[in-house]
């Protein structure tokens, strides 16, 4: 009975994460489409609903009621798992954001290690994607997915070590309370630059959507999928953007605490201000994704590991060696 | 307490099946997907004994780096459409003999191993070890690598840049006939080189040369 209990509760408290996520996640692909319309001078989806808030949920509909089409020399077993292993990887890490000291659903020890193995698996989804589909294109998208996704993870891994030096434990409400008195963004402005574009990386978003380059392979790793599979990479895509912007929000933007800690502004609560800042991230990622090219896939390459590597890199010894020259290095 | 027990033989089963997949299915990309359930569910169980730092840094590095790394590769090389059936040809390989010598060695070393963990219970007595459990893994992982172990984790860390560093010598070539693009030659074009603009007489055209 004890146990039933609990599972329950946990259900729960899944439940009460989970909706919101995949709500917020179909609000963000309409956020994404306006930014994006309004940079270019359009409208932008304005029809189903107030402001075309209800695109989302039309294109979802559509999805569901698609056939889904396997094709006859795929690898099934695979083809199908590839889309829900995209989308599980992408909401399980979740369980670690903390919305507020109180409002975290796993607080363990190793969260921010935990975030960044799960954002390390979801390579998997695409390579096996690209791989069952068993045809030219998905191939080529999802072997240049592997390559990019590896890169960038190395120099993602060495700006979290920056973050980690200043604060001197691996769990994320540490990461965010170590932020009280200054928020990372300042001491560490460049590797937060470096930790946005390596995102950008990381979640295939334009100008390193390289894998799902229409122009040279229709759609990548996609382009055998359609229908709720289709759908399923969509999402999981979306998830993973999202998750990527409350990472950088809570290593560098001071997570749910609030900017100014005075009488109006303690009043809000914590949550608000972590989803201000995702949403914040959120549109300087659709920004880019309006402005900037695409980029060649050598100096893509050329960028991740001649360039963010050795930075972030000499950023850790300048770190490292600031904080023990003033003895400002964490008591653990 | 039941949970736990539970938890900790569905993980070892998948542990244990999985393995003996990576062997026996006779697809190559398959024997690496099953590699990969087997590293998860083995830093699952990490996870279940209290070694959480040892257990995501299983799935970073493994599942994450070098298991990528080996289905890039099978799926380049193209051997999928090999299949693993030695024990279905009829011509026997003549690796089998080095196999079975190797295992045989790694099977009498593990029972070494459980046999003196079983027969001399004094060699790890855990129940008798004093833990902190203030403390938390990653901390003391740390404490004790970089101060009691400093030496052994250097060497370890130099070894490991030693065989980096022969792996490029090993594959580093230089090839003849290949065309390189330096970006700082594209960077610095100027527009006088790129674009020509000419009169164009009429009914006459230009001759561009080349």
């Amino acid at each position: 009975m004890e146990y039933i209990n609990i599972i329950f509760q946990e259900f729960y408290k899944i439940l009460f994460l989970l909706v919101p996520v995949l709500v917020s996640v179909a609000m963000i692909v309409w956020l994404d489409r306006r930014v994006w319309a309004f940079v270019q001078k359009r409208q932008g989806p304005n029809v189903v609903g107030p402001f075309g808030l209800l695109q989302s949920l039309a294109d979802a509909l559509k999805y569901i009621f698609k056939e889904i089409i396997i094709p006859a020399s795929s690898n099934k077993i695979i083809f199908i798992l590839a889309p829900i292993i995209t989308m599980t990887l992408a909401l399980i890490a979740w369980a670690v954001i903390p919305f507020s000291e109180k409002m975290v659903l796993a607080n363990i020890n190793v969260g921010i290690l935990y975030i960044f193995a799960v954002s390390s698996l979801g390579v998997y989804g695409i390579i096996m994607g690209g791989w069952a589909s068993n045809s030219k294109y998905p191939f080529l998208g999802s072997i240049r997915s592997a390559a990019q996704m590896v890169s960038y993870e190395v120099s993602i891994g060495i700006i979290i070590i920056n973050v980690l030096l200043c604060v001197g434990s691996l769990n994320l409400n540490d990461i965010v309370l170590a932020q009280q008195k200054i928020w990372f963004i300042i001491p560490l402005f460049p590797m937060f630059v470096i930790f946005f574009i390596s995102a950008l990386a990381e979640t295939n978003r334009p100008p390193f959507d390289l894998p799902e380059a229409e122009a040279e392979l229709v759609a990548g790793y996609q382009t055998e999928y359609s229908g709720m599979m289709y759908a399923m990479f969509w999402l999981g895509e979306y998830a993973n953007i999202l998750l990527m912007c409350a990472l950088g929000s809570i290593l560098f933007l001071g997570g749910w605490l609030s900017p100014i800690d005075l009488y109006p502004f303690n009043l809000i609560p914590e949550a608000i201000w972590l989803i201000l800042k995702i949403l914040l991230l959120f549109i300087l990622f659709a920004l880019v994704k309006a402005i900037v090219p695409r980029y060649r896939y050598d100096q893509l390459m050329r960028l991740g590991w001649k360039i963010f590597l050795p930075l972030s890199l000499i950023y850790v010894v300048l770190t490292a060696s600031y904080l023990f020259y003033f003895n400002l290095l964490p008591n653990i | 307490m039941i949970a736990h027990t539970l938890f900790f033989y569905f993980f070892s089963i998948i542990a244990v099946i999985s393995a003996i997949m990576v062997t026996a299915s006779k697809n190559t990309v398959h024997s690496v997907f099953f590699l990969i359930l087997d590293f998860i569910s083995i830093s699952c169980l990490f996870i279940m004994i209290g070694a959480e730092f040892l257990g995501m840094i299983m799935l970073i590095v493994y599942v994450g780096a070098v298991a990528v790394l080996f289905l890039f590769v099978v799926m380049m090389l193209n051997v999928a459409q090999q299949t693993n059936q030695w024990f279905l040809s009829k011509t026997s390989s003549n690796h089998i003999p080095i196999g079975l010598i190797i295992s045989a060695i790694i099977f009498f070393e593990l029972i070494i191993v459980i046999g003196g963990w079983k027969y001399k219970p004094k060699l790890t007595n855990i129940d008798q070890q004093q833990f902190v459990t203030e403390i938390s893994n990653t901390h003391s992982l740390g404490q004790v690598l970089y101060t009691d172990y400093i030496h052994v984790f250097q060497m370890s860390g130099m070894i490991l840049l030693i065989a980096m560093i022969g792996a490029i010598v090993l594959t580093y070539r230089q090839r003849e006939g290949v065309k390189k693009q330096s970006y700082v030659k594209q960077i610095s074009r100027e527009r006088s080189e790129g674009v020509e603009v000419l009169e164009v007489p009429f009914n006459k055209g230009v001759k561009i040369d080349d």
